[in-house]
This record gives structure tokens, C-alpha cells and sequence, in this order.
């Protein structure tokens, strides 16, 4: 038996093109953002919102991931905001070369921030570096209070939690302990923000705004 | 399932590796952080599928699971971190800062057969046992 020591990183192809990103986007100074969530959290509308309420203060691009269609990409740029959709045909993230591609694609220099919407899924996309200042997870409350501690990595690894649909929790439609939670997520990572938004009816989202602005200026 | 693109990964660097060499490679051994929601079994699964035809083919894989750590902002100790529940065991303190998580490694491949058979030894930095 013959043993040979590598120490090679298995995931070096794409760490080589997250790199790259991070690179061009600090070249440009543009702050990058990669929103992890399950399907149905409410990730293109938070965007969508986003994109509509800060016209003129804060200039968005967004490259969608999604297994199949450009519906997301559509809805980005009926906001009038450009956006680049990646098809990813099945796989369950994105991956450091797809983003590169939208980068490319993206008029970063008309741009002042640039955000990822990965595909939905909790688990996967934690894994893949894509080159971004910072991860967001998002959870709607219709999802449950026990997430983060069932999925913590992705609460452990990111910069900002938006706790979305907080409309849901007037008139006690769903069960949700919001303040479980907050220090659920807190326990896993203290030093994470926490934005609870309604998409749908604004409420809260002025601090995800702040925050959001604050980042662009920090680069710009 | 995002095993099946890091075995896709594994079987590019495997064979990158193996090219160097003569003999069979018949185990290759990995690490990977706690971050990586790396599932041994479903690793193993999509590795045999995918290393079909390839030279890493008939391979199994063996991977070691290293603690991620936290510096502990009271108190300042480095402790391993239990993700169902984040304690420093210094001072009971729950303010830390998690430190950044292994990465998933190649670290180590057999092959069969001996030394004579002028397999990994001249390499620069391969080990031979």
C-alpha cells in the first residue's frame, strides 16, 4: 500500500472563481449580498420592494438562480432594475463560475450594490463561497420558529436574518415566537442583524433599507 | 444534494492526482468543517456514481469531521462549538465569535501495491509507508 498527501482543497474551482468575483466586485467598489432561503420565503418579493422603494437612492442588479425559468428575472426587471438569471438545470445552488457569468453580464459600473437571490433551499447553497461580502437569510414565519436550530449553519454563516411575513402574525395565523428566534439566531451568531419585515406591507423594511444603504456608502 | 457537485469536484482533483502516479488508487481520505453540511453517506453514494469510468473508479472514501471552533469574547478561550448548543466551557459565556470553518481537503490517497513499484515516493512531499 502506497500513501500519498495531497491537502488540496476538493472545492479549489470554485474558491479560484469566488475569488475572482470578490475581486471584481472590490475593484468596482460594489458591495455583494447572497440571499439564502427556503422556496417561498419571500426572497424576489423582499427584492422587488426593495428595489421599488429605494428608486433613486440606491441602485440595485441582481442575478437570480433558479433550477428552471426566468420568472424571477422578470419580475426583478418589470421593477426596472437590471437582472441576470441563472438556469441552474437541476442543481441545488449556485456556483461561484455562474455567478461570475452575471457578473459579467450585470452594468456594475451602473450599479451601487449588487444582490444574489440563490435557489431555495436552506441547506446547499451554505456550502459554496460565491465570492460576496456577506450572506442573508431569509425566514418567513410560516416556515416555524424551530429553523435555526435545525438548519443553523446557514444562521451561523450569515451577515443579516429578515424574518419576513411578519404580517402573518397579526390575528395569530401562524405560530410563531419571534423573540425565540431572535435569540435562537443570536446564540448561533451574535453578532447577527435582525430585520423582521413584511414585503407585502412594508412594515419594518425601512431598517433593512438603513442597513442596506449604510453598506453602499461604506464602499462607495 | 449538493454532494453530487462536490464528488463531481473530488473526482477532478482525485484524477488530477492520480495521473501522477502508477497503481491503483483504492481510498482517498478527506476533512471538511462542520459549515460544509457534508453527509458522509450521501457523499460516498454520489462518489461511486459519478467516479464510474473514471480513474478514480472502485474508490471508497474515508473523511474526518473537525470541530469548528469559537473564540469566546468574555473570556477569550478557543472552544469547540456543539451547533445544538453554543457554551464557552471556560466561563459558561454565550458572546463568541465563530473562526473560520475547515475547508474540505484531499489529504491523503492509497494505491495499491508496494514501493517497488515506484508509486508516490518521487513525489515532492508524498509520504510513503
Amino acid at each position: 500500500m502506497t500513501k500519498v498527501d495531497v491537502g488540496k482543497k476538493v472545492l479549489s474551482a470554485n474558491e479560484a472563481y469566488a475569488q475572482k468575483n470578490s475581486q471584481l466586485l472590490a475593484q468596482q467598489g460594489k458591495p455583494c449580498f447572497n440571499l439564502i432561503s427556503s422556496p417561498g420565503s419571500g426572497k424576489t418579493t423582499i427584492l422587488v420592494r426593495t428595489i421599488t422603494d429605494l428608486a433613486g437612492a440606491l441602485r440595485l442588479g441582481v442575478i437570480e438562480g433558479d433550477i428552471q425559468t426566468d420568472i424571477d428575472a422578470q419580475r426583478i426587471r418589470a421593477a426596472h432594475a437590471p437582472a441576470v438569471q441563472i438556469n441552474t438545470e437541476g442543481a441545488c445552488h449556485l456556483s461561484a463560475t455562474q455567478v461570475h457569468r452575471g457578473l459579467t453580464e450585470l452594468p456594475l459600473d451602473q450599479l451601487d450594490i449588487v444582490l444574489i437571490e440563490n435557489v431555495g433551499n436552506l441547506v446547499c447553497p451554505s456550502a459554496f463561497e460565491l465570492g460576496e461580502d456577506g450572506k442573508i437569510v431569509v425566514l418567513s414565519v410560516a416556515e416555524g420558529d424551530d429553523k435555526p436550530a435545525k438548519y443553523p449553519a446557514i444562521f451561523a454563516k450569515s451577515k443579516v436574518l429578515l424574518v419576513n411575513k411578519i404580517d402573518l402574525l397579526q390575528g395569530g395565523l401562524v405560530d410563531f415566537d419571534l423573540e425565540h428566534v431572535r435569540s435562537e439566531a443570536r446564540r448561533l451568531n451574535p453578532g447577527i442583524e435582525i430585520f423582521p419585515v413584511s414585503a407585502r406591507t412594508g412594515a419594518g423594511m425601512q431598517n433593512w433599507y438603513d442597513w442596506l444603504v449604510a453598506q453602499a456608502r461604506r464602499s462607495g | 444534494m449538493h454532494e453530487t457537485a462536490v464528488a463531481q469536484s473530488l473526482v477532478d482533483v482525485i484524477s488530477q492526482e492520480v495521473e501522477k502516479y502508477r497503481g491503483k488508487p483504492l481510498r482517498a481520505k478527506l476533512s471538511c468543517g462542520q459549515l460544509n453540511a457534508i453527509n458522509d453517506e450521501v457523499l460516498s453514494f454520489a462518489f461511486e456514481a459519478i467516479a464510474q469510468g473514471t480513474a478514480c473508479a472502485g474508490m471508497t472514501l474515508e473523511i474526518e469531521h473537525k470541530p469548528l471552533l469559537a473564540k469566546c469574547r468574555a473570556c477569550g478561550r478557543d472552544f469547540a462549538v456543539e451547533l445544538s448548543s453554543v457554551r464557552c466551557p471556560g466561563c459558561g459565556g454565550g458572546d463568541f465569535e465563530l473562526l473560520p470553518d475547515a475547508p474540505l481537503l484531499l489529504e491523503q490517497i492509497e494505491f495499491e501495491g508496494t514501493e517497488d513499484d515506484e508509486g508516490g515516493c518521487r513525489q515532492e512531499g508524498a509520504q510513503c509507508q
